[in-house]
């Protein structure tokens, strides 16, 4: 290119883009004036400079293809969803609290009512009689005390002093039996629950 | 427009998404040309312009308001370009010879596999002569070309935008327009 100034090409080279950047003082800028009007090859190399930018200028601006808005708010739902939760958990923590508090009690009160569903139990007094799953209160006998019975009937012919419960079974009353208590069948895994809530509740104040 | 953004932001922090969709629209033809002129392909320039704007709201919370929300967007797209670029590679310009072809490179690639006639090829428009001559430049120099000259942004910007020192910038587009001159002298 410049090949006398070969020395000073880099320099004037440098001086060019800093012109260009806008960065020169004014000293520099007279030295590549004076540069430019005396030597040929700088002069069209800094030519060429303009011209390419002026080229990557002339570029017509391109704008982002339609529907494109709708297409990124689109994809972002399931984003919103998880914030919107965790806002809602900020704005509510007591509610929250008491949910998961109740969420865990139910868990654990179902998981423990699935673990009893087969087996056949009953509350133990001598005088009961048992007959395949039926819990037989005789002719004639009294019973001094509540009785539950879980996944079995219960047939009263004699007396009952007390509550008669049973879960997941039924009861049959003899026209001579007798319950001096209250009688409840509880089939539901939510009555179980309540059952068991109503139990530890009265537990607490006993 | 910076103070309309911010209000719009905090309305996004509190998760309403209409007001994202505000920010989309008044950003999104900036950054789909960033990812335009970086990638030179618009299937590609749409997948990363909305990249960007997803990647934007679900960080939004690391957005510091006390700067300039255009940096920090665009810091984004250009990141996500830059990634592409380098996913991509071994690069494939145009006028790079293919290994074990000798005299064979990607102009008579482009010309034999599409069949276009040698003229379509000449006549390209001066437009895709230059976007070519942008897109044949090496990643960093395509960078801080296409911020400088298509976005007309500030070397101060450019330089927090990209997180390099200012000196860095100027010397890559320096760099940049001597490789552009190069390709685009003969026009």
């Amino acid at each position: 290119m410049c090949e006398i100034m070969a020395s000073c090409q880099k320099e004037i080279v440098r001086l060019m883009h800093n012109y260009l950047d806008g960065e020169l003082f004014s000293g520099e800028q007279q030295k590549l004036k004076a540069h430019l009007q005396t030597c040929n090859d700088c002069r069209q190399h800094f030519l060429e400079l303009k011209k390419t930018i002026a080229l990557v200028q002339s570029m017509s601006h391109i704008g982002a293809p339609e529907r494109f808005t709708e297409e990124v708010l689109f994809a972002l739902p399931k984003e919103t969803r998880v914030i919107g939760i965790q806002r809602w958990i900020r704005r509510h923590p007591f509610f929250t609290a008491a949910s998961l508090f109740l969420a865990l009690m139910t868990g654990g009160l179902l998981s423990t009512w699935q673990q009893e569903a087969n087996h056949f139990a009953f509350t133990k007094y001598n005088n009961l009689q048992v007959e395949n799953d039926t819990v037989v209160v005789p002719a004639g006998e009294q019973v001094k005390g509540d009785i539950v019975v879980e996944n079995g009937d219960i047939r009263v012919e004699g007396e009952v002093q007390g509550d008669v419960t049973v879960i997941n079974g039924e009861q049959y009353m003899a026209s001579a039996g007798r319950v001096t208590g209250e009688i409840e069948e509880i089939d539901e895994a939510f009555g179980w629950i309540w059952f068991k809530l109503k139990k530890a509740v009265t537990g607490v104040f006993d | 427009m910076e103070l309309i953004v911010q209000r719009r932001i905090k309305q996004v922090l509190k998760g309403d998404q209409n007001a994202f969709g505000e920010i989309v629209e008044l950003y999104k033809d900036k950054v789909y040309q960033i990812c335009f002129r970086m990638l030179w392909d618009r299937h590609e320039a749409e997948d990363a312009a909305q990249e960007t704007f997803i990647k934007a709201f679900v960080n939004i919370h690391t957005y510091d308001p006390e700067k300039k929300f255009a940096t920090w967007l665009y810091r984004i797209a250009t990141n996500l370009c830059i990634d592409r670029i380098r996913k991509k590679k071994p690069d494939y310009h145009l006028d790079a010879e293919i290994a074990g072809t000798e005299g064979l490179n990607m102009y008579s690639q482009v010309a034999s596999t599409e069949e276009l006639p040698e003229e379509a090829v000449e006549n390209l428009e001066l437009q895709e002569v230059i976007q070519s001559a942008i897109f044949n430049l090496p990643e960093k120099y395509r960078s801080v070309i296409v911020l400088k000259y298509i976005e007309e942004l500030q070397l101060q910007e450019i330089a927090d935008i990209l997180e390099l020192p200012l000196g860095t910038v100027k010397t890559r587009i320096h760099r940049g327009r001597e490789a552009l001159r190069k390709y685009l002298r003969n026009m």
